[in-house]
């Protein structure tokens, strides 16, 4: 089988049609093939996260990370990005929006593409896949441990982040949701809650607690990875995106 | 876990980043993942300048003791300094 990949660093047009900077990485093969965006945790658009990217390639998806800090620091180092970003409040709802929809047409106007678009995210970038996937059309979305679509962040925090658990009804797609049995947030009294929600509103959805994880547990290059955790959660997110995002 | 535990501090100083000094002008406490540190929370400060762009950062990532133990130090040697030396107390 044909397995060549290209990863390489594109400028796609985010929220507002600002140009940003993003990561791609794409099966060289005619397709079709279904297509990921990848939204970076809080520590920023860093090598962990273009390695992920670069995953979803090798297994045949058009994937793609926006780099959710451009505007705030072109260029910069990604733990420097993550500093400045966090020093002015974080990245606002809207704008998080607005560069997954831009990711999420570059890749539908792909050639290879079969005009399917999941959304996976880890951290803070959980919540914002769900927040993604209330907001915009996809076809499947993953929540890894995001905090905070379910309860308040500490309080006097400068950061502008808000409960978006009311949104649960504009869900448009599947969501698997991978959490740390040990994490706080989101804690397992959250994601229950997030649960509940799901439940009420008729939505499709798969929720796993890995006990002995707590957060980030996919993270490789830290001490939270738990390996059993990871590579559970891994074939969960193949099948998951494998039966919605299919050709 | 991502705490979101931050704080945004005004500073008057300086700091020696990766092209030399610069004038601060705050600071972010915050307690979350480290960067670099091996630990899985660290009580971190970045001193900032964002004036002068994402890079000038001077950039601490401490264990919660050693955190503890430095305002602890950084309050006693302001207390001990000779009268009329430091003019503001708090």
């Amino acid at each position: 089988m044909y397995d060549a990949m290209l990863a390489e660093t594109v400028r796609i047009a985010g929220h507002g049609g600002d140009g940003i900077e993003a990561y791609l990485a794409r099966p060289l093969g005619p397709g079709p093939y279904g297509g990921v965006v990848v939204i970076h945790h809080m520590p920023g658009y860093d090598a962990a996260t273009k390695e992920i990217t670069r995953t979803f390639g090798v297994h045949g998806y058009l994937a793609i990370c926006p780099n959710l800090y451009s505007r705030e620091a072109p260029g910069a180092s990604p733990d420097d990005a993550a500093a400045a970003v966090r020093a002015r409040g974080g990245v606002p709802d809207e704008r998080l929006v607005g560069d997954v929809a831009g990711a999420a047409r570059h890749l539908r106007g792909l050639t290879s593409s079969n005009g399917k678009v999941g959304v996976i995210g880890y951290c803070s970038g959980g919540r914002q896949a769900f927040l993604a996937a209330c907001s915009l059309d996809l076809q499947a979305a993953v929540d890894c441990y995001g905090a905070f679509v379910v309860g308040h962040p500490p309080e006097g925090t400068p950061l502008k982040v808000r409960p978006i658990v009311d949104l649960t009804p504009n869900l448009s797609c599947p969501l698997l949701g991978l959490f740390g049995a040990e994490d706080k947030y989101p804690s397992p009294e959250h994601t229950a809650e997030l649960e509940r929600a799901l439940r009420q509103h008729g939505k499709t959805f798969e929720f796993h607690s890995h006990e002995g994880a707590g957060h980030a547990f996919f993270a490789v290059d830290r001490p939270s990875y738990r390996p059993q955790a990871a590579t559970e959660g891994w074939q969960r997110i193949w099948e998951w995106f494998g039966r919605y995002l299919a050709a | 876990m991502c705490t979101y535990l931050t704080e945004n501090v005004e500073v008057e100083g300086s700091g020696k980043g990766r092209e030399g000094w610069f004038p601060l002008r705050c600071a972010t406490v915050y307690l979350d993942h480290p960067q670099h540190a091996s630990a899985e929370h660290s009580l971190n400060i970045d001193f900032l300048n964002p004036d002068r762009g994402p890079s000038a950062r001077v950039a601490v990532e401490l264990d919660p003791a050693s955190a503890r133990a430095l305002a602890r130090a950084i309050l006693r040697t302001l207390d001990q300094a000779p009268a009329g030396l430091v003019t503001v107390s708090t």
